[in-house]
């Protein structure tokens, strides 16, 4: 699918600003952001906390039409309702009516792709990803890293291409978010997804981003764009590695300015 | 079976949760038989005339007759017709309303002001504008009924509705969800535990509404033996029908506690 976009990037921020207005004033949200991120891609966007990066993703998504700039998807601006995007919440935000299985087709539902063959591909990932025998479960029977792995299930059912992740594991303990971190980028990578991650953790950023974008306190602008070149390492070698660490200060600097 | 597997200190404790609820259950019964008890030896002792304040036997005498001539089952059947039908409307008419200001943002706001003074206006004194425009017959008191109970209803659900949890909603548009996706597949599930809560208020909203209507016009049913035994002086006629309203209120309400279980599994 957009074959002809090979070569394109498939996410293009140019010069994009966005104000916010509210009773109390406006904020000045983002400022002349301008960067791209290539099809199969990780992203990681970190930044202060506060300084708009769920703004960024906002924006990607089409929830937010930017106040100046353009923003472009596979070239043309970013709709909600199309089908290339997924987007994962810091919490996993299941519906607790619902059972585990129901909760990965919600997206085929509202995308009315609620088709035999779309309900037994979403559920053969299930699978895949180990949630087959909890399909019939709810999910406060499941716990917090299964949840939140249930939730990357639903976020992929619709198949989307483009991954947009809001801290998606800043709702866990430490040790459950190292796992379930490692086992999010596994599936990222195995089914060929562009994903771009937004955390103000750095650790988790170098662990799984093949280039890192640092923003600036508000109004959010791009400050520094670094490619890690750690290539396919899973997250938890990364951490080990010895590049890690300098990688870390670097941006902890950065991030401190 | 699987109580064999539980530790002799498992069992224990078991035990003493089961003593301690069948005590409060006996108790319980235990207050209720100590005031009849005593309300029936102060009748009977003649401490207070009987005539002013009854006694669980006059009481009981007087239901077996009203029940042994017919009239019992006329005028409960009125009451409870009357109350059930105000019920739903009440309830059916205020979730719609509460939806349709959920849908609309502006037509919330517009309206807020109108549906607080409602709420805090006594509905009995619209009482003679009800008669007139409705006459002296049940549908006056059915719209009673429904007047006490749609604001609370519609200001229930409107509550219910618009506490959906922001982020999921969130979720659902950048799903590209329609708002009446967003309705039917959040919202609506998410406010069930307040639709429940909603109905549990509503029972007593509509037994006031009918009773209050039954006190004003009427000429059947359990509001009316009340006001027609206090003009007459027949206290037992007073007691009887005002026990029997608290075994159907109590009724209604478990008949909605168990609609609870069946609904509410999560």
């Amino acid at each position: 699918m957009n074959e002809q976009y090979g070569a394109q990037p498939i996410l293009q921020f140019s010069d994009v600003s966005l104000t916010y207005h509210t009773k109390a004033g406006e904020t000045v949200a983002a400022k002349n952001l301008s960067f791209s991120v290539d099809r199969g891609e990780f992203i990681a966007v970190i930044g202060p906390s506060g300084c708009g990066k769920t703004t960024v993703l906002s924006m990607t998504a089409g929830l937010l039409p930017p106040s100046s700039g353009k923003v472009r998807v596979y070239g043309k601006a970013p709709d909600r309702s199309a089908e290339y995007f997924g987007y994962m919440l810091q919490k996993d935000e299941l519906f607790p009516w619902r059972t585990v299985e129901q909760n990965i087709f919600l997206p085929l539902e509202i995308k009315k792709k609620n088709t035999p063959e779309m309900r037994s591909k979403a559920l053969a990932l299930a699978e895949k990803y180990g949630l087959g025998g909890f399909l019939k479960h709810y999910p406060d029977q499941l716990s917090g890293g299964m949840r939140q792995r249930a939730a990357l299930i639903r976020t992929l059912a619709a198949g989307p291409e483009i991954l947009l992740l809001d801290e998606p594991f800043s709702a866990l303990d430490y040790q459950t978010r190292l796992s379930v971190c490692d086992d999010v980028y596994a599936i990222i990578r195995s089914e060929k997804k562009t994903a771009i991650l937004v955390t103000h953790d750095i650790s988790e950023a170098i662990s799984v981003a093949d280039r890192v974008l640092v923003l600036s306190k508000r109004p959010a602008r791009v400050t520094a764009v670094h490619k890690l070149g750690f290539g396919d390492l899973v997250p938890l070698k990364r951490r080990e590695s010895p590049q890690f660490s300098s990688w870390f200060e670097l941006l902890w600097k950065e991030l401190n300015i | 079976m699987k109580k064999n597997t539980y530790s002799p200190e498992h069992c224990l404790y078991l035990k003493k949760v089961r003593r301690k609820s069948a005590f409060v259950q006996v108790l319980r019964f235990g207050v209720l038989l100590l005031i009849l008890g005593i309300w029936e030896l102060i009748a009977a002792l003649q401490l207070v005339d009987p005539f002013i304040i009854s006694s669980p036997s006059r009481i009981a005498k007087m239901i077996a007759e009203l029940a042994s001539d017919g009239s019992l089952f006329y005028h409960v059947g009125t009451t409870l017709w009357e109350t059930l039908l105000g019920f739903a409307i009440a309830v059916v008419l205020g979730t719609t309303i509460a939806l349709a200001l959920w849908w609309s943002d502006t037509a919330k706001r517009v309206l807020e002001p109108y549906i607080v003074v409602l709420n805090s206006l006594p509905k009995i004194a619209l009482g003679p504008v009800i008669i007139v425009w409705f006459g002296t017959g049940a549908s006056a008191i059915v719209f009673m009924t429904v007047l006490v109970g749609i604001i609370v209803a519609t200001m229930n659900m409107l509550k219910g509705f618009l506490s959906t949890d922001k982020n999921k909603i969130l979720l659902l548009e950048s799903m590209g969800a329609k708002k009446w996706q967003i309705l039917c597949k959040l919202v609506i599930p998410s406010a069930l535990p307040d639709f429940i809560s909603m109905l549990k208020i509503c029972v007593g909203m509509a037994w006031i509404g009918s009773i209050m209507g039954e006190y004003i016009v009427s000429r059947a049913g359990l509001g009316y033996l009340i006001v027609y035994g206090g003009q007459v002086f027949k206290l037992d006629l007073v007691m009887a029908a005002t026990f029997i309203l608290c075994i159907l209120a109590a009724g209604m309400y478990a008949l909605v506690a168990l609609a609870e279980k069946l609904i509410v599994k999560k």
